[in-house]
């Protein structure tokens, strides 16, 4: 017998004498979670509907490949051979790779999957069903303290979905100066993944978490105060960014199958 | 205005004990380590609880209330429905010694194995200037109370009793934080200890920690992930490896 059942504490049978709807939240996690993989990935294999003048689905961007819709390249750059893309049955395949391992290693999202996913601990002071614990020291979890690597991939990725957001300020026959929902819809998206990246912790110490002394370096001194303030609202800016993505790609989706008609409004 | 409210206190040894109800007054404004002694005075009279201050600063009644580790004396009894009954325990992470009295000694030990603070050899006592934005830091940390709630939570040994020799807990990642973030600490690897003695790569990151804090210390965002960040950078990060290997420092 562990834990909380452990032969010297106090002689308790409950797992947990909580009193309060402790399961409600990592429900709730499991439940928006587990639909934004199931959905994610029906769309990363689906390969189609993810462009349509001006518009591409944040799943499919960059499009770097032969293999991509006519039209949804950066100007034509298509680096990535097509029998790459092929290979892996969808460019998503790829390019969702890098949004993953970030949300995968972001210490908030940590918290939250550890929790809903894999009950360690499924809520404070709840015992957790596990046996053995050994955290994040050993394969694949040791694997977390990658999170640096897919922050800077994100921000790549940030730098293509803004130019997206901008280049949607155009009309279907390409001329600027004309606004859609689409433009509306991948612009909030864009500036959401800009919000959670900037705020994430590893941005935080890049900054200035790592240093000693902050009164030698005052700009990132000032730089670490300020992703300090965003930092305190990240696991917000995680769930907006990943509602926003969601819907960028569903109305993408929607306009390209001809579901939805993309209203401009100028 | 006086009213009676249903209490159910866990009594017993490291050898056995349950849950006893009993049926107590309580006044406008009182908090439960006020209606315990009341219990204690009327009712039980041999009932152990450890208190001290009274006002949230000693950390001594560190308890279970309806499951969650909070301090008695700073939770009010109104916060509880009419109806409900107040189930009160002793910390569930620790040896029980008696009541709600838990031995807490692995904290002291846990305690002792942190190396402290090391003053720069070249300069003398009373030299010592900091700049306040390098004060104001660590000053979060020394908030602490050291009334162990968070040890108690963090499920790593709350748990799992065989990590305790491996796991020094959040208590002591903020002490970890506070002398590696310090401007004058001369000690080195501090941050490889942290990650391969004090067990930190144990901790997932699940907050219970900052959830119980009296003290609304940010433990995970303010003290363990940047410990973490910091044993990335000499660990995990070859590029920063490289570049502290060619510069011979480890912090700036």
């Amino acid at each position: 017998m562990s834990g909380v059942f452990s032969p010297a504490r106090a002689k308790i049978k409950e797992r947990t004498l909580r009193t309060d709807k402790w399961w409600l939240q990592p429900l709730i996690t499991f439940a928006v979670l587990f639909s934004f993989i199931i959905y994610a990935t029906f769309r990363a294999f689906e390969n189609a509907n993810y462009f349509v003048e001006p518009l591409i689905s944040p799943f499919y961007s960059p499009c770097l490949s032969q293999a991509c819709i006519a039209g949804s390249t950066i100007a034509g750059f298509t680096p990535v051979s097509a029998h790459i893309a092929n290979f892996a049955l969808s460019p998503a395949l790829i390019i969702l790779i890098f949004p993953l391992g970030f949300r995968m290693t972001c210490y908030y999202y940590r918290k939250a999957y550890y929790r809903a996913f894999w009950l360690s601990p499924p809520a404070c002071a709840v015992a957790e069903p596990h046996e053995k614990y050994t955290g994040e020291t050993r394969a694949p979890l040791i694997l977390q303290n990658a999170h640096r690597w897919f922050f800077y991939a994100g921000l790549v990725f940030n730098v293509f979905l803004t130019y997206d957001a901008i280049i949607s300020f155009k009309n279907a026959e390409g001329q600027w100066g004309h606004m859609s929902v689409g433009s509306l819809v991948l612009l909030v998206s864009s500036s959401l993944l800009w919000f959670y990246s900037l705020s994430c912790h590893t941005c935080r110490h890049t900054v200035g978490g790592r240093l000693k002394h902050f009164s030698k370096h005052p700009v990132r001194y000032k730089l670490w105060t300020w992703v300090s303030i965003l930092n305190h609202k990240h696991q917000q800016f995680a769930w907006y960014s990943l509602a926003a993505v969601a819907f960028a790609d569903i109305y993408v989706r929607q306009v390209a199958s001809g579901a939805w008609t993309n209203f401009y409004f100028f | 205005m006086a009213r009676n409210i249903k209490l159910r206190i866990w009594r017993g040894d490291s050898t056995d004990g349950a849950l006893k109800d009993v049926v107590v007054e309580a006044n406008e404004g009182e908090v439960v380590l006020d209606v315990i002694h009341r219990v204690q005075a009327t009712q039980m009279g041999d009932l152990a609880v450890r208190w001290n201050c009274k006002a949230g600063k000693c950390g001594s009644c560190s308890m279970e209330i309806n499951g969650k580790p909070r301090l008695a004396c700073m939770t009010q009894v109104a916060s509880f429905g009419e109806e409900e009954t107040i189930t009160v325990t002793p910390l569930r992470a620790f040896p029980v010694i008696k009541d709600l009295v838990t031995d807490v000694s692995f904290n002291y030990k846990k305690a002792m194995e942190i190396p402290a603070y090391e003053h720069p050899k070249d300069l003398a006592p009373g030299e010592a200037r900091m700049e306040q934005i390098d004060v104001e830091r660590s000053q979060e940390f020394r908030k602490c109370i050291e009334c162990f709630l968070c040890q108690d939570v963090c499920h790593v040994v709350r748990d799992h009793e065989e990590n305790k020799k491996s796991f020094a807990g959040p208590r002591f990642f903020i002490r970890i934080a506070e002398l590696d973030m310090h401007p004058l600490d001369t000690l080195k690897n501090r941050k490889k200890t942290a990650q391969e003695e004090h067990g930190l790569g144990m901790c997932n990151i699940t907050k219970c920690c900052t959830e119980v804090c009296p003290e609304h210390i940010r433990i995970t965002d303010n003290a363990i992930i940047p410990m973490k960040e910091r044993v990335v950078d000499i660990k995990y990060d070859p590029a920063r490896w490289l570049g502290s290997k060619i510069r011979r420092r480890e912090g700036l």
